[in-house]
């Protein structure tokens, strides 16, 4: 047997098991909706219609897919190095509520202090991370277990710059503070937003592009990114060839980080939550767009299809409520989906090297 | 100074504060009880969170339905054997990404829930109060060890139950030679993989129990937000711990004593704190006592490692 005919066959089994998997995975979302009493047809429709149909919807799913790109994209990095980072929830919280600090403290704005915004916001979800790496590099905590509590430390901690008049608690006069948000960023400070054909698309999209193209460029062709692979791959040859494992290790948890940072004061800048930072800000990008790098497998051009596929499943169950489904089966379908994804890899992977093992048998 | 050392006599003296340490410790108890034996085995199970939170429902549907005390925390233990199997079956069986199945599972259950929950008109009641004669009667320490609702109790069984099994039957030595050296416990005929789900699965056990007992122990009603993190604190307890089991139970106390300073500090002391720093003080004692402690610790060789044969 040629082995381009069994590469051939290998790819069509793939393809055939992602189809059956996908579609398992939305059957089991349809009993669900109807067994809850609802009806699952009218909930497609209803997504369909949140995400692409109705007006101006397409512009507020690419909205969403374009900070899910950049963190995917900064997960994607760390990956590549062998650190399982999923803390990026909360540097994107951490990104956003820096940027807050120079977007709404400095008025009037002027566009430096978007731009130092940003830089700060990068920064800040950058440290974030840095604290994951240290406690990694000099006391041995497992990445995933650090990046996972600062998750739950970042809430509570934005939370509190919410509380003080000295930090970012909006001061409202003549009246005592109920609701728990930063003030509104300055004017100047936002980033532009292009309207094309009713639908408002945020300058974030085109930067997002940049990015995870940018990454994939340096992932594949630079000194950098070679290293980083190797570190990911073998850590000890590595060490070796002098990729110092705690310089490079670091410098991906940190650029995975900024990436976070960087997706977060972005949504600030184009209008997330009316220009306001709250505790509640982030609302998944971050766990949205690691699970995203997770699916596409870490590579950043299979995260544009796969992004986008998240945001309008996240779009499209804003019209959920309307069809008299709860808008949180979309977290169910969410993570069906994400198991759905990935089985199949898994399974080739395990005939392939069965079928291996049967042709050693044989010849033996 | 004076009044700050008396608000100290204070905390340290205090009994309530003892019995919400135990409460709080024993959930953290189950968890890390179960995920110790996984990461003897060389998996780290992110998703012992999702374990917890689908006993801890399932307990609730359970005991909705029948009121039925000990048949409700069965039904939790199963629903945690359940959860776990994908884990299990998912990262050891098709070797997939053991933190991303992890991650997708705790993200999955919690949605799961939200969406479950108003399907069932959950009413739930607290177990009844147990005080154990004599040991009750310890000053201070009695009344929060001996004098809860007696679901808290199987704490006292499952402890010894996972020490047992891993230090003491074949079993055990199989599922630690395989967190160790997976090529040499391959070799001498031991199904790797298996141990390594088998550990899975006993986790999910023990973590869908401790979600059942919170719930008819302590908290009395079901909310999707209970669990919130627990989990996670049981992983950290366990790596603080230096994966002994008695290490995990220390830290384990610790974190739960953290946690209920974080609920009874503003009674004892009778001063506000700001509420969010409050909330945050479990996971920020978590992360400094990682910084001080976690160096000096030897974690099983394979530890995260995937095993696949003919592949080192």
């Amino acid at each position: 047997m040629s082995s381009t005919s069994s590469v051939k066959r290998d790819r069509i089994e793939l393809i055939g098991l992602y189809v059956v998997s996908i579609v398992l995975a939305f059957v089991i979302a349809a009993i669900l909706v109807n067994t809850s009493g609802g009806s699952w047809s009218k909930a497609v429709e209803a997504m369909m219609n949140g995400a692409f149909k109705n007006p101006g919807r397409w512009g507020e799913t690419l909205r969403r897919a374009a900070p899910l790109l950049i963190v995917a994209a900064g997960s994607a990095v760390a990956a590549k190095a062998g650190i399982i980072n999923i803390g990026q929830e909360g540097q994107v919280l951490v990104g956003a509520t820096g940027a807050a600090f120079i977007m709404t403290k400095i008025q009037p704005g002027s566009p430096l202090m978007l731009i130092l915004g940003i830089i700060l916001g990068m920064l800040a979800g950058a440290a974030w991370a840095g604290i994951a790496a240290l406690l990694y590099y000099w006391r041995r905590v497992p990445v995933v277990l650090s990046t996972l509590l600062l998750v739950y430390l970042s809430s509570q901690m934005t939370g509190y710059t919410m509380t003080r008049k000295s930090l970012l608690l909006e001061i409202v006069k003549g009246s005592p503070n109920r609701i728990q948000n930063s003030a509104k960023t300055a004017v100047n400070s936002r980033l532009g937003i292009m309207h094309i054909f009713g639908n408002n698309v945020p300058l974030t999209v085109p930067v997002a592009i940049i990015v995870a193209v940018g990454v994939a460029y340096m992932l594949a062709h630079s000194v950098w990114g070679f290293r980083l692979k190797m570190l990911g791959l073998n850590p000890r040859t590595a060490q070796r060839a002098g990729v110092s494992h705690v310089r490079f290790g670091t410098m991906a948890l940190l650029t995975s980080g900024a990436a976070a940072g960087l997706a977060g004061s972005l949504m600030l800048a184009t209008g997330e939550s009316n220009y306001r930072v709250s505790s509640g800000f982030s609302a998944s990008v971050g766990w949205d767009g690691l699970l995203v790098a997770l699916v596409a497998r870490n590579n950043p051009y299979a995260s544009i299809p796969v992004a986008l596929a998240f945001a309008s499943l996240h779009t499209g169950s804003n019209f959920l409520a309307a069809a008299g489904v709860e808008s949180v089966l979309v977290d169910v379908i969410r993570g069906l989906l994400v198991l759905a994804l990935f089985i199949p890899p898994a399974v080739s992977e395990l005939r392939k090297k069965r079928r291996v093992l049967d042709l050693m048998t044989e010849r033996a | 100074m004076l009044a700050f050392l008396g608000s100290f006599g204070d905390i340290l003296a205090n009994g309530p504060l003892y019995q919400s340490t135990f409460r709080l410790a024993a959930i953290l108890v189950f968890a890390a009880a179960g995920e110790w034996v996984a990461e003897r085995a060389g998996t780290i199970n992110i998703s012992v969170e999702a374990m917890l939170l689908g006993g801890h429902f399932a307990t609730a549907i359970a005991y909705t339905q029948t009121s039925n005390f000990a048949f409700s925390l069965a039904v939790g233990a199963l629903a945690g054997v359940f959860v776990s199997s994908f884990q299990a079956y998912l990262s050891h069986y098709l070797n997939a990404d053991q933190f991303g199945i992890g991650l997708t599972l705790n993200i999955l259950l919690l949605g799961l829930v939200a969406f479950l929950e108003p399907n069932f008109d959950l009413s739930t009641k607290l177990a009844g109060e147990v005080k154990v004669p004599l040991l009750y009667d310890i000053p201070i320490l009695g009344p929060a060890m001996f004098g809860q609702r007696w679901p808290m109790y199987l704490v006292y069984a499952v402890v010894p139950l996972s020490w047992w099994l891993l230090m003491r039957t074949k079993w055990g030595l199989e599922v630690r030679a395989v967190g160790e050296d997976p090529q040499a416990a391959d070799v001498t005929g031991i199904h790797v993989n298996a141990r390594r789900r088998h550990a899975i699965l006993y986790t999910g056990f023990i973590a869908g129990l401790g979600g059942g007992v919170y719930l008819l122990g302590q908290v009395g009603r079901f909310e999707s937000g209970n669990i919130g993190g627990k989990g996670i604190i049981a992983i950290a307890a366990v790596i603080f711990g230096g994966w002994t089991l008695r290490g995990a139970v220390a830290g384990c106390i610790l974190f739960g004593y953290v946690d209920a300073l974080r609920l009874n500090l503003p009674n004892i002391v009778g001063h506000d704190f700001n509420a969010q720093l409050l909330a945050a003080l479990p996971f920020l004692a978590t992360i400094v006592v990682m910084l001080i402690f976690a160096k000096h610790t030897r974690q099983p060789v394979s530890l995260a490692r995937p095993f696949l044969r003919g592949l080192k």
